[in-house]
C-alpha cells in the first residue's frame, strides 16, 4: 500500500506468557481495542514500526503530488483544473496530518524529510509510474485512490490514536478523489473513439501497478503477523488486494473497459474474482529505484527541498528576530 | 458599454487564469509543505474566479462562447491579462513578489468593483474579495518575513522586486475601456486604485526592509493583447488537449 513493506524488528510474535508485565498490559489494551496515545508506554518495536509506516505513508502523499501535478497546467477544462487542484491540495494536507501524527512518536518532520531524500525511507511504488495522458489522471483517481481507500478504511481502526484519527479525516476526502477519477474515465468512455482508447490504455498501464500497491503476499510474514497482533494493520495484503479486485472489475465493466488480465474470472465458490499472478520482480525493481520515474521523482523532491532552503531559513531568522525584539521591549504600562 | 464590459471581464478573467496557471506550476515543488497547500489553494481560488469573469464575458458577448471556450480557444493576441501575471516563476522570491504586487492591486480593484452599478460585476467582486483578502494577507506576511529574514532572503526578494517593477506601471494605465466603465459606474473611478496601492506598498516594503525600486520605465501591452514571449508557452501548455482533440468533451 502507501506503506508496502514495513519491517517490525520482530523475528517472531511473542506469546502473552513470554511478555514482561509492562508489555503484557500493553498487549491487553490492544486486545481490548483501546487506543494507544503518545504519552502511553509502548514497546520500542511498536514505536519504530509506526514511525516507518506513517513516514512511508506521508512521503507517498507528498511524492504523489508529482504525477498528478504533471497535468494541472494541461487539464482540459477550468472545472477539471479546479477539481484536480483541490485534490492535489488535499494530498499535501494528508502529508501534513501524517507528519504530525509521526511527530507524536518522537521523530521530527525534518528528520523524516532527510530520510526520504537520502533514499532511506520509501514511498509507494505506484508514484514511480508516469502520467502520460489525461486519462492517466482518471486512472490514478479511480485505481490509486481506490486502492488507497481500501487500505485506509481499515487503518481508521489502527491501535495508535493519532494515526487512526488522521485516517478518519483522510478517508473522508479520499472518496471524492476516487469519484473524480472515475468521472474522468466515464467522460472519456462516453467520448470519441480516441478518448475511449486513451482510457483503455491508461487502465492497461495502471492496473498491475495498482495491484502492487498492496505489497507482496504477506500471509506468512512475521512482520505482518506482528503488525496485526499490534493492530497496526487489520488485514493481510492479499485480503485487501482481493477486495480491491472485487470492487474494481465490475466498475471497469460498467465503463466498457477490459481489465488487462486474461485470468480475471468470477469464482462462485469464493464469492470473488480470480486473477493472474502479479509480476513481483517488477515491484522489487521499482522499490530498488529502477522504476520508470524513480530518478525524476527523487530529483524533483530533493531539488524542491534544496532550492527552498533559503526560504525556510529566512522564515526561521525572522521568527528569531521577532522573538528577540519582543524580549528586548519592556512590557508597556497600562 | 457592453463592448467595454466584455473587454473588462476578459482582462479580469485573464489575469486570474494566467496567474492561477503560473501558481499551479509550483505543485509539489515548493519550499515547504505548508506552501504547497497555500499555493494550490491560491491557484484554485484564481481558477474559480476565472470561471466567473470569463463566464460573464461570454454572456455579455452573446455569441455562445463559454468560459472554457474563451480560456482554451483564444490565441495569445486575444488575451488581455497584465504582463506581470505571465512572468515566469523563476524562484520563490519572484513568485511571491509577483503575487504581492498583484494582490494589492487586485484587492483594491475588487473593493471598488463591489460597488459596481452592474449587479453581476458587484457579485463576482464580493465573492472574489473574500478570497483575495486572504491571498493578500498571506503574500504580504511572507514578504515581510522573507524581506526581513536572512541577508540571502532579503537579497533575493529585492532582486525579484527590481526585476518585476517595470511590470507594475501597466496596472495603473487607463484607456477608453476603463474611462467608459468609470463613467457608467460599472468600473472603478479613474485613479482610485493607484494611491491606495502606493500607500500599502510603501508601508509593506518599509516593514519588509526592502527598497522601493528606482525604476520608472513601464512594460505594457497586455491589456491590448501584446504580450511577452512567455504567454505563448503558457497557452501551448494550457490549451493542448482542447487543441489536439477539437470538440471533444472532458
Ligand atoms: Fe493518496
Ligand atoms: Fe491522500
Ligand atoms: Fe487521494
Amino acid at each position: 500500500m502507501y506503506a508496502q513493506l514495513v519491517k517490525t524488528d520482530a523475528d517472531r510474535v511473542k506469546s502473552i506468557d513470554e511478555m514482561d508485565p509492562q508489555e503484557r498490559t500493553f498487549q491487553q489494551r490492544i486486545d481490548d481495542n483501546q487506543k494507544i496515545e503518545p504519552k502511553d508506554w509502548m514497546p520500542e518495536g511498536y514505536r519504530k514500526t509506526l514511525v516507518r509506516q506513517i513516514g512511508q505513508h506521508a512521503h507517498s502523499e507528498i511524492v504523489g503530488q508529482l504525477p498528478e501535478g504533471n497535468w494541472i497546467t494541461r487539464a482540459p477544462t477550468l472545472e477539471r483544473k479546479a477539481i484536480l487542484l483541490a485534490k492535489v491540495q488535499d494530498e499535501a494536507g494528508h502529508g501534513l496530518y501524517l507528519y504530525c501524527a509521526a511527530e507524536t512518536l518522537g521523530i521530527s518532520r525534518d528528520k523524516m524529510m532527510d530520510q526520504l531524500h537520502a533514499g532511506k525511507s520509501k514511498y509507494s511504488s505506484i508514484f514511480n509510474y508516469p502520467t502520460l495522458t489525461w486519462a492517466d489522471i482518471g486512472a490514478v483517481g479511480w485505481l490509486v485512490d481506490g486502492a488507497a481507500i481500501m487500505n485506509q478504511v481499515q487503518l481508521q481502526r489502527c491501535s495508535y490514536g493519532p494515526y487512526s484519527r488522521a485516517m478518519v479525516r483522510i478517508c473522508k476526502e479520499e472518496s471524492f478523489h476516487q469519484r473524480q477519477g472515475y468521472d474522468i474515465m466515464m467522460k472519456l468512455c462516453q467520448g470519441t473513439p480516441e478518448q475511449k482508447e486513451m482510457a483503455q490504455d491508461a487502465l492497461n498501464r495502471w492496473w498491475w501497478p495498482s495491484l502492487m500497491m498492496f505489497g507482496p503476499p504477506d500471509a506468512d510474514s512475521v512482520h505482518s503477523a506482528q503488525s496485526m497482533a499490534w493492530k497496526i494493520k487489520q488485514a493481510t495484503n492479499d485480503d485487501l488486494r482481493q477486495r480491491f479486485v472485487d470492487q474494481t472489475v465490475p466498475q471497469a465493466e460498467y465503463l466498457g473497459l477490459k481489465v488487462p488480465d486474461p485470468d480475471v474470472k468470477w469464482n462462485e465458490e469464493k464469492g470473488g474474482y480470480d486473477y493472474g499472478e502479479v509480476d513481483w520482480d517488477e515491484f522489487y525493481e521499482v522499490l530498488k529505484g529502477n522504476g520508470p520515474c524513480n530518478a525524476e521523482r527523487m530529483h524533483d523532491r530533493v531539488k524542491a527541498w534544496e532550492d527552498g532552503a533559503w526560504v525556510r531559513e529566512g522564515l526561521v531568522a525572522h521568527a528569531d528576530k521577532m522573538a528577540a525584539r519582543a524580549a528586548a521591549t519592556p512590557v508597556a504600562a497600562e | 458599454m457592453s463592448d467595454a464590459l466584455f473587454e473588462y471581464a476578459l482582462r479580469m478573467g485573464d489575469n486570474c487564469l494566467i496567474l492561477g496557471h503560473r501558481v499551479s506550476e509550483w505543485c509539489g515543488h515548493s519550499p515547504v509543505l505548508e506552501e504547497d497547500i497555500a499555493l494550490a489553494n491560491t491557484a484554485l481560488d484564481l481558477i474559480g474566479q476565472t470561471q466567473l469573469w470569463l463566464g460573464l464575458a461570454g454572456e455579455i458577448e452573446g455569441k455562445g462562447r463559454s468560459a472554457d471556450d474563451l480560456a482554451f480557444l483564444r490565441d495569445a493576441r486575444a488575451f488581455r491579462n497584465l504582463l506581470l501575471v505571465e512572468r515566469p516563476n523563476v524562484d520563490f522570491a519572484h513568485t511571491l513578489v509577483r503575487e504581492v504586487l498583484f494582490d494589492v492591486w487586485h484587492f483594491h480593484t475588487l473593493g471598488a468593483l463591489k460597488g459596481s452599478s452592474d449587479a453581476r460585476v458587484a457579485a463576482i467582486a464580493e465573492k472574489a474579495l473574500k478570497e483575495v483578502s486572504y491571498h493578500l494577507q498571506r503574500s504580504a506576511d511572507l514578504t515581510v518575513r522573507l524581506g526581513d529574514g536572512t541577508q540571502e532572503s532579503h537579497d533575493k526578494m529585492q532582486a525579484a522586486l527590481n526585476a518585476l517593477w517595470p511590470y507594475v506601471g501597466e496596472m495603473f494605465l487607463q484607456d477608453e475601456v476603463d474611462a467608459e466603465l468609470a463613467d457608467s459606474g460599472v468600473g472603478p473611478a479613474l485613479g482610485v486604485v493607484k494611491p491606495l496601492w502606493d500607500g500599502d506598498m510603501r508601508r509593506l516594503l518599509d516593514q519588509a526592509t526592502l527598497k522601493w525600486p528606482d525604476i520608472s520605465h513601464v512594460q505594457k501591452g497586455g491589456k491590448d493583447g501584446v504580450h511577452t514571449e512567455a504567454l505563448g508557452y503558457v497557452l501551448a501548455d494550457m490549451q493542448f488537449l482542447q487543441r489536439a482533440y477539437p470538440g471533444a468533451k472532458w
